[in-house]
């Protein structure tokens, strides 16, 4: 139990700092997922921890992750795959600098910066190959310059020296992104700035009459809602990402936070976007809460990954924070089962604030995440928990699966809430199991990035990747392309059968959200970050075919733009297009995402 | 995967062994009874036969039809509801492991009695162990005899293997009792035409899909439709295998196996019933009574038979980059769809190549070799010659990749003579003396008519041997006849000539729509290898030793050119205006009566409606 108390979500994300410095590669690691020090190892004795003070689980040792590891993976301790210790900073090729705007930025009062670790740190993003590369000091093409824009009024000026001086800029928000958004393109010959909007950071206003706040969007997910809470009210935006992304990130790649069915995605969040643009600056005149003014001008800019310009400041919604919070489980016999209730509880629209079904696979992933039981009264009742649902009630502990909910609102409700949905998975042979496997589940989700690069020391590549998809293909689209990454991975000489995973994790009245996980040893191979890549490709492939999307809400980038067209037809990339022309017709925001 | 081998020759096949053996040493009994635990696919799902039909009936399928048909035909949803229940009650399966224990042990009996041996393939049951675990199956065998899917069921149940629903055609469900037998053995049974009845096919296909999806059983049925009275491939029909394949491309399925079968008897069981049913006598009706009286055919040698499973064949991989799935993206999945003409397409290269596969497993005994020279010699042949031509006929088939038996350390006069004497029944031979003919004519007064029928009906059979080698020499005698028809060593003209040809036979033939080119360079590739051909850049010239066998290749071709000659003077001058399609074979066949099969007669027809030389007027 070590995330929050179910009352403060601030607590929720940890004890950071308030990640305002410009040297975020102070407190964060170079080529790795999130703080320093925070991270997991197998200590001497073998035994898997986690290292730091941040988060409930700091501290604590996983006794089961050693077995779940090595057997999942057919990895051995013996056999490790350590990072490169620190940046070689020779690696890092000296900038490309248009000396003129550089002179102007400085002129402007900008902060500017082409220190070679500055630089390597906003040239990319969380994908596996950007950070296996990292971590064996393989350093690509990477921004010659950043600059700190303080306010909206920098970022003005900035924009209008890039453009006198045709540089290429790269918005650049939390660093989170895994769609090769921030890779710099290979084909690029200008001077490339990497805009990094960290330093824009305040609520700017709070309107309560109309629970509304004006925020800069450089804000991190974790600061906004800390500093929310700290007046009565929250966003409740939770991307996973959430501890590391900002604002202005969520709304260039249309965000989904993991509330979303009580605040809705980010697009339902959003009042007001104000972006600057090579053409200057695109806003609405008003802050009402609709409009049919033609086509809504939010949607070029929800999720147009940095290709138009740089969203500078947002109004957002707000809520009070809820009285009560509360985790919970189901336990299902199968994943079929555990769909078919989803189903239903979508069809009568009672889906909790959050609510997701992971496949067996991934319950034993979080089985193995478990702490060290502190009693032997504790074992004592785990063991007689598994007795019951294994032989008593006669569920194969190969096939089951587990739902992990959380309700939010005034106790009354959600209790009443909670009784709703416990009653609908009973009918489809569902047994509650109780608030711990709940939070469990929810802690996989941002634990998991920080395992990768567990596994990365010992031969063990992975990744996510998501899709939404109709409610009457879940099943079969999630059955096809776990197979098919099986089979591809086998194909490709991948010699143990890797891990090969999914959950649902959002529900919609029409479709679902569905997120994989996929990891593999690639002790043997030559290349391993392009079999993944191969692998990865082949599973979208598989997604497509079966009636998934091209993404969520993790977005387009780089990675997966040859099927943008496929995705939207020709017309349709065709008025993307027209629309990028128009804006930014010197290509200025060149980051090649999308388009 | 289907693309087979360019170089055919290299083929490497499986050895057989003959399952009777075993059955000669051990009770049948005891056998019918053992304890039968079949290997089962891996995402089985549990379902008895009543929850199938309830599964079927509450599909979104089916009731989205069931719908459609009632607002169409005015009547109430229940009684089409009603209607489709009474539709799979007729239609379905009802597998009951006693019935087929009772089928093994008097089949058991009946084998014993009928082969020397039964010869399979067990690299091919390992295949298909392995296959059945994995995804669905689906079994293609070969239609010869009604033998095959008692045949087939049989050996499944003795390697321990799902016994697969097949699907059969309603003549056999009029033979009572056994009709209901085959019923629980796993047959259903589909009407042999339904072309505009939605509801039929929406049941029909929902049944087979459902078994599919569930993992209920391999699903068996024979893509040339029918049983080919004339043992040459039939055209293959593609209705059934949208059906098997539509899961896949709907994502319900990760994948669905394709295993062709190839089934070849030394002795056709319906050898003289076929050459009459081509000549114009009617096929005996199935019936329980018939089938008694021709419990005669048991006390005869029909030599031994070989069944050979074939690799199986992922639908996945043979619509890799063929059929984009996400088509069916946009409209639910429920709701039918014709095939689109990609899948058309797909689906009818697919149908030939699995054909081709088949024709390529089948086994062939010497007799075949021996009824080919007959027929090129209707006077008939000496002994010694025939022996010597026989053998060199033997390394001209070998060496393009004939799947030949030939008994390994014995003479070829020993051969020949075992052969001769399987097939007694359709020779004569006298002072060293061989030719067809009819022995079992005791008649003592025939007319001349009856006289050439009962010569007719021994051509035909023997013409059905000659058959089963025709897919081995069929692209080097099309190039055969090519080079002599085109008057020129263009390799241009050769080429044109080819095509021609090839077009025109293929209602006759196996020939893979769009494979001209490949199939010309094939038998180029052939006959230069054997050296009766140099293939220039831009000639094809006949080397000085090539004679003898061109000659041959072309008297291969010679029946088929002769009949299609026929046909077209037929049509062009006797025809009265308004000849109708049913008239057409007996008028052709009173035209010129050499003999002219019916089954030839067909494809001729078809083949000059698709080239457009006939037309067809409706009335």
């Amino acid at each position: 139990v070590f995330l929050c108390r179910p009352l403060s979500m601030a607590s929720r994300w940890s004890l950071s700092l308030y990640l305002v410095s410009k040297c975020l590669q102070e407190i964060m690691k170079w080529n790795g997922w999130g703080y320093s020090d925070s991270r997991f190892l197998f200590n001497k004795k073998g035994q898997a921890e986690f290292t730091g003070k941040r988060y409930r689980l700091s501290g604590l040792i996983l006794p089961s992750l050693k077995d779940w590891f090595e057997g999942t993976f057919g990895a051995n301790l013996q056999h490790r795959s350590p990072a490169t210790p620190s940046l070689n900073l020779s690696a890092v090729a000296p900038p490309h600098l248009n000396q003129p705007f550089v002179e102007d930025l400085k002129a402007a009062g900008l902060s500017v910066s082409h220190d070679p670790e500055d630089r390597v740190f906003r040239a990319h993003g969380h994908c596996l190959h950007e950070v296996f590369a990292l971590r064996e000091g393989r350093i690509g093409r990477v921004p010659d310059v950043v600059v700190w824009p303080s306010c909206h009024n920098d970022v003005e000026k900035i924009v209008e020296l890039a453009c006198k001086h045709n540089v290429c800029l790269i918005p650049y928000g939390g660093g989170t992104s895994v769609s090769s958004a921030l890779e710099c393109p290979r084909e690029e010959t200008r001077s490339i700035v990497s805009l990094d909007t960290s330093q824009m950071n305040r609520i700017l206003w709070i309107d309560e009459k109309n629970l509304t706040a004006h925020v800069e969007a450089g804000i991190i997910g974790q600061d906004l809602e800390r500093q929310l809470n700290e007046r009565g009210y929250c966003t409740g935006h939770e991307p996973d990402s959430m501890e590391f992304s900002s604002l202005g990130g969520w709304v260039a790649t249309r965000a989904s936070g993991m509330k979303k069915n009580i605040y809705g995605n980010i697009e339902d969040l959003v009042v007001h976007i104000k972006m600057v643009t090579p053409r200057g600056v695109i806003e609405k005149s008003c802050l009402g809460p609709r409009m049919s003014t033609g086509p809504d001008i939010h949607h070029f800019i929800l999720g147009s990954e940095g290709t138009l310009g740089v969203v500078t400041e947002v109004t957002l919604k707000i809520r009070p924070i809820p009285e009560y919070q509360k985790y919970g489980s189901v336990v299902f016999p199968n994943f079929q089962q555990g769909v078919a209730c989803l189903r239903e509880v979508a069809r009568q629209r009672c889906a909790p604030a959050s609510i997701r079904l992971m496949d067996n696979e991934q319950f034993q992933f979080g089985h193995a995440l478990k702490p060290q039981v502190s009693s032997i009264f504790t074992s004592f009742l785990d063991g007689l928990k598994k007795f019951y649902i294994t032989k008593f009630k006669g569920f194969d502990p190969h096939h089951l699966c587990v739902a992990t909910l959380l309700f939010e609102g005034d106790r009354g409700k959600v209790l009443q809430h909670e009784k709703q949905v416990y009653d609908i998975a009973a009918k489809f042979g569902g047994l509650a199991a109780g608030e711990d496997n709940g939070q469990r589940g929810y802690m996989l989700t941002f634990v998991i990035a920080y395992l990768r690069d567990l596994g990365m020391d010992y031969y063990v590549i992975g990744e996510s990747f998501e899709t939404s998809v109709p409610w009457d293909r879940v099943l079969d689209l999630c059955r096809n392309v776990k197979e098919r990454i099986v089979r591809e991975c086998k194909e490709r000489g991948v010699q143990f059968p890797p891990l090969s995973t999914c959950r649902v994790t959002q529900t919609y009245d029409a479709g679902a959200c569905v997120y994989f996980y996929f990891a593999f040893n690639y002790r043997g191979l030559s290349d391993p970050v392009h079999i993944y890549e191969q692998v990865e490709h082949a599973a979208r492939e598989e997604i497509l075919a079966n009636g998934g999307s091209l993404s969520h809400h993790h977005g387009v980038g780089k990675l997966r733009k040859e099927w943008m067209k496929e995705s939207v037809s020709g017309v349709g990339l065709g008025m993307l297009k027209s629309v990028k022309e128009y804006v930014d017709p010197q290509n200025i925001f060149g980051n090649g995402n999308l388009l | 995967i289907l693309s087979y081998p360019r170089h055919p020759v290299l083929k490497k096949r499986d050895d057989f062994e003959d399952v009777l053996e075993e059955r000669r040493r051990s009770s049948d009994l005891r056998y019918a009874l053992r304890c039968y635990t079949p290997t089962l696919y891996k995402g089985l799902v549990p379902c008895k036969v009543s929850m199938l039909k309830s599964i079927v009936l509450q599909s979104d399928h089916l009731q989205c039809v069931i719908k459609q048909v009632s607002s169409e035909s005015g009547d109430s949803t229940e009684c089409v509801a009603e209607e489709a229940s009474l539709i799979l009650d007729e239609m379905a399966h009802r597998m009951q492991l006693s019935t087929v224990r009772f089928f093994v042990f008097t089949l058991s009996k009946a084998f014993k009695r009928l082969f020397r041996s039964v010869c399979v393939n067990e690299e091919g049951i390992q295949r298909l162990q392995q296959a059945v675990q994995e995804h669905p199956v689906v079994l293609l065998p070969s239609h010869r005899s009604y033998m095959d899917f008692l045949m087939m069921s049989y050996l499944l149940y003795m390697f321990d293997l799902p016994l697969p629903v097949i699907a059969a055609g309603m003549d056999f469900m009029s033979m009572k009792f056994i009709g209901e037998m085959l019923r629980m053995s796993g047959a259903f049974f589909i009407r042999r035409s339904f072309g505009g009845d939605k509801l039929y096919w929406a049941v029909f296909s929902e049944y087979v899909k459902t078994m599919l999806r569930k993992g209920y059983a391999p699903i068996e049925f024979f893509l040339e439709g029918t049983r080919s009275r004339t043992c040459k491939s039939l055209t293959p029909k593609t209705g059934l295998l949208n059906i098997v394949m539509e899961p896949f491309f709907k994502g319900e399925l990760f994948d669905v196996s394709l295993v062709p079968v190839s089934i070849s008897y030394e002795r056709v069981l319906e050898e003289s019933l076929y050459a009459r049913e081509l000549l114009g006598v009617p096929k005996p009706k199935e019936s329980t009574s018939g089938l008694l009286k021709a419990r005669r055919v048991l006390s005869e040698d029909y030599g031994s038979m070989h069944v050979y499973f074939g690799h199986p064949v992922s639908v996945r991989s043979l619509a890799e980059g063929k059929i984009k799935r996400s088509q069916y993206n946009l409209l639910p999945r429920y709701i039918p769809q014709k095939p689109s003409v990609d899948t058309h397409e797909f689906l009818n290269d697919a149908a030939f190549r699995l054909v081709r596969i088949q024709e390529e497993n089948m086994v062939l005994k010497p007799w075949v070799l021996i009824a080919t020279l007959l027929l090129q010699n209707p006077d008939g042949m000496d002994l010694s010659s025939l022996t010597e031509q026989t053998d060199w006929l033997r390394h001209l088939a070998l060496a393009f990749g004939a799947f030949l038996d030939w008994p390994d350390h014995e003479a070829c006069s020993e051969v020949i003579s075992c052969s001769l004497a399987l097939h007694r029944r359709l020779l004569s031979v006298s002072a060293g003396h061989v030719q067809l003919s009819v022995t079992d004519a005791p008649q003592v007064e025939t007319t001349p008519e009856e006289a050439v029928f009962q010569r007719a009906v021994v051509v035909l059979s023997c013409a059905s041997y000659r058959n089963q080698i025709l897919h081995v020499f069929l692209r080097p005698a099309l190039l055969a006849v090519a080079m002599q028809s085109a008057n020129s060593s263009r390799k241009d003209d050769i080429y044109n000539c080819f095509n021609f040809l090839r077009n025109m036979f293929s209602n006759e033939f196996i020939l893979c729509p769009g494979d001209s080119v490949q199939d010309f360079e094939e038998a180029c590739y052939l006959l230069m290898k054997r050296g009766v051909l140099q293939v220039l850049e831009h000639e094809i010239v006949m080397s000085a030793s090539g004679q003898s066998t061109l000659a041959f290749l072309c008297s291969v071709l010679e029946p088929f050119l002769q009949g299609y000659q026929v046909v077209c003077r037929y049509l062009c001058e006797e025809t009265n205006e308004n000849l109708t399609e049913k008239e057409f074979i007996p008028a052709v066949r009173s035209f010129c009566f050499v003999s002219l099969s019916s089954d030839l007669q067909k494809n001729a027809l078809a083949a000059l409606l698709r080239l457009k030389a006939v037309r067809k007027v409706k009335v």
